[in-house]
């Protein structure tokens, strides 16, 4: 056989199939996923971002916590906003600030930003989903708690030694 | 053919082997089990931090970015440059087309690793594993050893393309690149892309390190760093694919049922694969990456890279059939899987390096690189998972297979401990397919971060909490798991430097005997058209694909359980 022939050779008929299923699930099916969720599914990374100065930033969570305050816990405040409304939360070595009590089933607008490194915003347990926070960049997107429990924060990127220090809490309540 | 000072004829393979190729394929080689060693040595401090809380913070990060270095980026690149030298030369029967260089290349890739390995030793600002993102500052030091290691990789690289050229002027080669090679220049491709990127991101923070830069945008440095970041691993899928084909040709004289589609595979990833770096960016404030953005590069244009695999998923095994049905192997469905040379461990590394980068690895990262549903998997021990599924069970695997081939073809001596080196690719690849398993049920489900070393008390502080019992028993898996694997790299590592230091000397009679290739290997004369069909393998992929597509639609279902968010 000629060097290179092969190019002008057949290809058998399974390998022929499996290349077409191959691409119908890869090409079609999996893209295609992305697109139907965005439509029907509850839950995208969708919502707005912007630059943020992070001192101002830090101001506009201290407005947030004197407003809503309720209590203090683990010498972190507890704040209790109304449902709908916009909550906060700062994330910073090595800490997410304030604790958060909210209704279950109730909507909100979460804004979180890093004031300082890189940081993982993640529910941890019972576990929901995660977020990537810059310094700098503010996140504005809404969610809904769906049901009543306590849940532990835990920063899932790494900030630098002390990072598994980094804990915060949400309470939502019935 | 007659042995000369300057070259050897193969008696196995035929393939003119010249001595300044071999001496660069014996160092590099060595250096990338060194590496393995001293990764294989972090493990265990990591291991038994996550799994029992053994060390303390301090002490895991430090190890967890020596472990990094060394497997991820050490132990690979020196293997893969091993790898280009004797694809480059011994495949093609010509001289490197600089030595100098090659050698210059690898003074340069140990001097880099040596200055990252000195930096993470000596001082805790170094403690970057994979993720170094600014305002996480290390020293300048470990920047510039990165970058001399790119540079001497860049360099290797170059003597492989140069090399190629030579094969052609000088006639030792013609006609297209055997797959094998092709393969590999695939990678030497992704591979120049990969390093150059890395100079983009590593120069500016070194500059900042030195103090000459001011500052650095974390969001420009972490999304130009992932295009680094993962086409360094996509090296690795193209070189493991490439070793697939090759161990497939060594071990039954497998030989791809179409050379034209298995092409055109590779030609997908040099298309499509280094998309995937937009994977690591999916759940990045939307206002700085649309939507539209991540869609478009994960989905159409990525998917044809995930194309390009699923063909190789075919076309490995395929061969395989193909190689073990000319030997005679052809009853049924799968008397050619169930009669293969199981003896060898080259090929229960291949067999099993194939399913579990597969079924584990590849199935994960498609998941974890889905936009939804990155958002349960993004920075938890699911993602740990996943790249444990790709680059250790599939490239480590894979490469410790070809090793059972460079120890007596290259090295030229017999393999101390055979009867050993048969568990060696079972209780590594079970070991790392029971931990990779156990971390992605914590990822996704238990929401387990990655990088977290004190799980169990949270340094005490008041808002520290419990993990569910299953937690628990899952990290018990996991260890389990981790425990095996390191018995099985240990175990590699040793008969490997016994072969290399007392192993018996080979002569060509004896090479020729006991490590033929089967007669039909490569059959590179044979039309497709004479090959027997590879039904056997169709059934695998069409259960491989039911899986696939039964997984993916479970994670949407685990998503949609999950709080409504961005609506």
């Amino acid at each position: 056989m000629a060097p290179g022939a092969w190019w002008e050779e057949p290809v058998h008929p399974l390998e022929r199939a499996w290349v077409g299923i191959a691409a119908l699930v890869a090409v079609v099916f999996f893209s295609a996923m992305m697109l139907v969720w965005h439509a029907l599914g509850q839950q995208n990374v969708r919502g707005r971002a912007y630059r943020v100065d992070p001192k101002a930033y830090q101001t506009e969570v201290e407005r947030f916590v004197q407003q809503y305050r309720v209590g203090e816990e683990a010498g972190q405040p507890v704040v209790a906003p109304p449902p709908g409304s916009d909550v906060y939360m700062l994330a910073q070595r090595f800490r997410f600030y304030p604790i958060l009590r909210l209704k279950a089933g109730e909507r909100y607008v979460l804004h979180v930003a890093s004031i300082d490194y890189l940081h993982g915003f993640s529910i941890t347990q019972p576990h929901v989903w995660n977020l990537q926070l810059y310094p700098g960049y503010e996140w504005v997107i809404p969610f809904t708690p769906r049901e009543p429990g306590t849940f532990h924060m835990a920063c899932n990127d790494f900030c630098g030694v002390g990072h598994e220090m980094m804990l915060g809490k949400i309470v939502v309540e019935r | 053919m007659a042995q000369s000072a300057e070259a050897r004829t193969c008696p196995v393979t035929g393939f003119r082997v010249h001595r300044a190729a071999e001496d660069l394929v014996k160092a590099n080689a060595v250096a990338a089990v060194v590496a393995l060693l001293l990764g294989g040595l972090a493990a265990i401090v990591v291991l038994f931090t996550r799994w029992m809380g053994a060390f303390p913070p301090e002490t895991f990060y430090q190890y967890l970015a020596l472990h990094a270095w060394n497997l991820l980026i050490f132990w690979i690149i020196f293997f893969e440059i091993a790898l280009l030298h004797f694809a480059g030369s011994i495949m093609l029967n010509t001289r490197p087309a600089s030595p100098t260089a090659g050698w210059l290349a690898f003074a340069l890739m140990v001097l880099g690793a040596l200055m990252v390995e000195r930096a993470i030793l000596t001082n805790p600002l170094n403690h970057l594993s994979f993720q170094p993102y600014p305002p996480l500052r290390g020293t300048p030091d470990f920047y510039l050893g990165t970058i001399l290691f790119a540079g001497g990789a860049l360099l290797g690289v170059g003597v492989f393309f140069a090399t190629v050229h030579r094969a052609y002027r000088e006639g030792t080669h013609t006609g297209p690149l055997p797959l094998v090679v092709f393969g590999a220049f695939v990678a030497a491709v992704l591979a120049v892309a990969t390093l150059l990127v890395g100079a983009l991101v590593f120069v500016p923070a070194f500059l900042w390190s030195a103090g000459i830069l001011p500052e650095l945008n974390p969001f420009l440095w972490k999304v130009a760093y992932w295009g680094f970041g993962h086409p360094s691993q996509q090296i690795n899928l193209a070189a493991t694919i490439t070793v697939w084909y090759l161990l497939s040709q060594l071990t039954v004289g497998g030989r791809t049922p179409s050379e034209k589609v298995s092409r055109a595979a590779f030609v997908l990833y040099l298309v499509a694969i280094n998309l995937g770096s937009a994977h690591h960016l999916q759940t990045e404030p939307s206002g700085a990456l649309s939507v539209g953005w991540k869609w478009i590069n994960t989905g159409y244009l990525m998917h044809l890279a995930v194309l390009g695999s699923m063909i190789h998923a075919f076309a490995v095994p395929g061969s395989v059939e193909v190689g073990q049905r000319l030997r005679g192997y052809s009853r049924g469905l799968f008397d050619w899987l169930v009669r293969g040379p199981w003896h060898n461990p080259a090929f229960s590394s291949l067999v099993l390096s194939v399913a579990l980068f597969g079924f584990l690895g590849g199935t994960t990262g498609v998941i974890a690189g889905t936009e939804q549903l990155n958002m349960k998997w993004h920075n938890t021990t699911a993602i740990m998972g996943h790249f444990h599924g790709v680059v250790v069970a599939g490239t480590t695997l894979a490469f410790m297979g070809i090793t059972w081939y460079v120890l007596p073809l290259i090295f030229r001596r017999r393999v101390v401990g055979e009867r050993w080196a048969r568990w060696q690719p079972w209780l590594f690849g079970i070991g790392v397919g029971l931990l990779v398993l156990a971390f992605l049920q914590l990822g996704v489900r238990y929401g387990l971060p990655r990088k977290q070393p004190d799980i169990f008390r949270f340094r005490g502080l008041p808002l520290a909490f419990q993990w569910p019992t299953e937690v628990y028993a899952l990290l018990t898996v996991a260890g389990i798991g981790g425990l095996l694997a390191l018995v099985g790299g240990a175990l590699f590592v040793a008969l490997v430097v016994a072969t290399v230091l007392f192993g018996k000397r080979l002569t060509d009679d004896e090479l020729r005997r006991e490590y033929a290739v089967p007669a039909a290997a490569g059959n590179p004369g044979r039309s497709a058209k004479e090959l027997p069909a590879v039904p056997g393998t169709f059934v695998l992929c069409l259960v491989f694909a039911a899986f696939f597509v039964l997984v993916y639609l479970g994670n949407y279902w685990n998503l949609s359980r999950a709080w409504p968010i961005g609506g």
